[in-house]
């Protein structure tokens, strides 16, 4: 088991290293830098000064450098926990992503909690309920769910609070808790706020769990063992829970794998739909003005809570099911 | 027959009777005419029969069709252009279809706008003008067009009563109609999926069916770009490259650079499926036989080894076709994908970022209706595709 976490652990490194060049070789491809669309600024206002400033901004931020040495430069700095300057008001890039990771990390987590948690309870009855009403509300659903895009149930939700109910759902904590330390009561306006992102988010992830769910526990209910432990006259929940749930929640969690990819798409285009204090709004100004540091740090972050997610969905498949665990690996 | 007794030395006449009938050894097994159509049905056909029985697919297949089929006739559905400006309605409310004007009957008809100020916002306020309603024009002649940007003609299916306004879903911020460019934006929104799933899909076939056929090294690599591509959420990807097409890029280059954006990050899926159905169909007898008798690799996945997951295929690919068209419209949604004046749903969407503006002008939103009806569509398409993609089972 240490062996296999350990092997998991160093092919990490490399694919973290691959994806970190690609990023920022991307970035930096189209031409002119972020600089360019300042110094534009400035000479169409007719500053003398523009060029030569732009002389000097593009030493403060190592462009005058080549793309190797600036990749090298970030990728060494990542390792005292220093990513380089955006290029925005001249920030170091760690100043400005801190809370929006803290964020990002919790919006995304409740979010894939609420689709287990949601997606357990509804395919569950689903399944035991096959062809009833219930059922086929469930479908349904599901349907909906993963037919109509994350961003556009955002923009209807923010139209509805709006014109109907006179609220605004943007953002992720009431006005005055903005900027201030973190609060008991700035807490609560957090978790009030993320309800809609969350289920924005989630809905899609939901409906394709759910439909797992259902079909898994399905061909386990039609197995002899079930009829057996009928027979000997198990009460029905007791039946449930112990047998044939245990078998249908496994994909429950391998398909974290699916998942979270999902989720963090999901969740970057919601909260600029919603305008929220996360990194996907940030992440969206900098890939446009071009702020190279800033825009991979945030993909490279991406990157790797993708990476541990899956390292920790694969460890919790390994804990959750004996034939992983010891090796069996022609099961598959 | 009766000759043959009275001839001298010939056998004795059989004791029992004979059918002098023909008989046909077969008799017990004889099908009916239905049974030998569907045993004697191609794999195609069989296919075809089974989808016909799923509803939801076929009624979706039609809607779908009708969809693409109207791409072609944009010109004539739409009664504006799509970049027509009406500069005395900015932002008109829908003008709804009326049939009686003071209990009289005129056919379908529209009420022209008087347009007011509201003082205290500023905001335009149209109320309908009930005085003078404008009956609609029919197989007309209206604003002209050039026909895909080639041919110059004026047909609308149907046209504003001359020196009238008919705005069925209401105008942006520019005084464009709505409809106009809903059904305009049609062209780009649906081809883009079709042109992107032909790009995945070539990809997928060339690199899963090397992966698959070869194995060894080449393998190894295909295996590892697809686990970090299918592994890396998709959204911020595809704003990474779309932002890195160079500004300077003319909209229909941008178009296409949008389009191979969506295929290189979504071949993963398909090219798995096509290398795991190689792997196992390369130790098939008939595939050893045709490498016995010296065909080469192409020939083998290509002519034996294809033909038998293509169907498999194809309905994956259509699956993933609704995907396609959203991330196209996610991203420009965001400003980071199609520019004007090439339009799609996306774009149009993109009017619709500012909620205060949508919170007045609720019809901004209406390209929302399309993209989750051709979505719902696909779905149910594929679904029905992928059943029906092994009939024998």
């Amino acid at each position: 088991m240490l062996h296999y976490v350990a092997r998991r652990l160093l092919l990490m490194i490399p694919t973290l290293f691959v994806i970190s060049a690609l990023v920022y070789v991307i970035i930096d491809m189209p031409p002119g830098d972020c600089v360019t669309s300042q110094i534009d600024e400035l000479l169409s206002r007719g500053d003398p000064d523009a060029l030569r400033r732009a002389d000097e901004l593009r030493t403060l931020y190592g462009l005058d450098q080549s793309l190797v040495a600036r990749y090298f430069d970030w990728v060494t700095g990542i390792f005292r926990w220093d990513f380089g300057l955006s290029c925005q008001d001249t920030v170091p890039v760690k100043d400005l992503i801190g809370e929006r990771l803290a964020l990002t990390i919790l919006m995304e987590s409740s979010t894939i909690a609420f689709i287990w948690i949601v997606s357990f309870i509804i395919g569950v009855y689903a399944a035991t309920h096959q062809y009833q009403v219930g059922d086929y509300v469930a479908s349904f659903i599901g349907f909906v769910g993963l037919a109509v895009p994350n961003f556009l149930l955002a923009i209807v939700l923010l139209y509805v609070g709006k014109v109907y109910f006179g609220l605004s759902i943007g953002g992720l904590m009431d006005p005055e808790f903005i900027d201030k330390p973190m609060s008991w009561d700035k807490l609560v306006s957090i978790g009030q706020h993320l309800i809609i992102p969350v289920i924005v988010i989630g809905t899609s992830g939901t409906a394709g769990m759910i439909r797992r769910l259902r079909a898994n526990l399905l061909d386990e209910l039609q197995k002899q063992y079930v009829t057996t432990g009928r027979a000997k006259g198990l009460p029905p929940l007791k039946l449930l829970i112990k047998y044939p749930l245990r078998h249908a929640i496994n994909p429950f969690v391998a398909d974290i794998g699916n998942l979270l990819p999902e989720v963090i798409s999901g969740s970057v285009i919601v909260s600029v739909v919603l305008s929220l204090p996360t990194t996907g709004p940030m992440l969206l100004g900098a890939l446009k003005t071009q702020d190279v540091n800033l825009a991979a740090t945030f993909l490279l972050f991406v990157a790797v809570l993708t990476v541990i997610g899956m390292l920790v969905s694969d460890l919790l498949l390994a804990m959750l099911d004996p034939r992983i665990r010891f090796g069996a690996t022609s099961e598959k | 027959m009766t000759d043959t007794a009275d001839r001298p030395g010939a056998p004795a006449p059989t004791p029992h009777y004979v059918n002098p009938a023909p008989w046909d050894p077969y008799v017990s097994e004889k099908l009916t005419a239905e049974q030998e159509k569907y045993y004697m049905a191609g794999q195609w056909k069989l296919m075809w029969w089974r989808f016909r029985r799923h509803r939801p697919a076929v009624v979706s297949a039609v809607f779908l069709i009708l969809m693409y089929l109207s791409t072609a006739i944009s010109e004539w559905i739409a009664p504006y252009d799509l970049h027509t400006r009406h500069v005395k309605y900015i932002f008109a409310p829908p003008q709804s279809i009326h049939f009686f004007h003071e209990g009289e009957f005129l056919g379908p008809f529209v009420y022209g706008f008087k347009m007011e100020r509201d003082l205290d916002t500023l905001q335009r306020v149209y109320t309908e003008d009930h005085t003078k309603p404008q009956p609609l024009r029919f197989f007309c002649r209206g604003e002209p067009y050039e026909f895909w940007g080639a041919i110059p003609g004026s047909f609308h299916f149907v046209c504003p009563a001359e020196g009238g306004t008919m705005f069925l879903l209401g105008t942006d911020r520019l005084g464009r109609d709505m409809f106009s460019r809903i059904v305009y934006a049609a062209r780009i929104s649906l081809t883009i999926g079709v042109i992107g799933i032909v790009l995945s899909f070539t990809l997928a076939l060339i690199l899963g069916g090397l992966a698959g056929y070869y194995g060894g090294w080449v393998d190894m690599v295909v295996q590892r770009i697809t686990e970090i591509l299918q592994s890396f959420p998709h959204l911020p990807l595809w704003l990474a490259l779309s932002a890195a097409l160079p500004v300077t890029w003319s909209p229909l280059l941008i178009y296409f650079g949008i389009t191979l954006i969506l295929a290189l990050l979504d071949w993963p899926g398909l090219g798995r499926a096509v290398r795991s159905k190689l792997l196992s169909l390369r130790e098939e007898d008939y595939a050893m036989a045709a490498q016995l008798m010296g065909a080469k690799p192409g020939r083998i996945i290509g002519r034996h080894l294809l033909p038998g997951f293509m169907s498999h295929l194809i309905a994956s690919a259509t699956l993933s076709i609704p995907s396609m068209i959203l991330a196209e419209t996610a991203l420009s949604f965001l400003g980071l994908g199609l520019r004007p004046p090439i339009t799609s749903w996306g774009v149009l969407l993109n009017e619709a970022t500012d909620i205060n503006v949508v919170a007045v002008n609720w019809w901004l939103m209406l390209p929302v209706v399309p993209v989750i009806l051709v979505i719902l569509a696909y779905q149910f398409m594929g679904d029905g595709m992928r059943d029906a993609a092994d009939p024998y089972a």
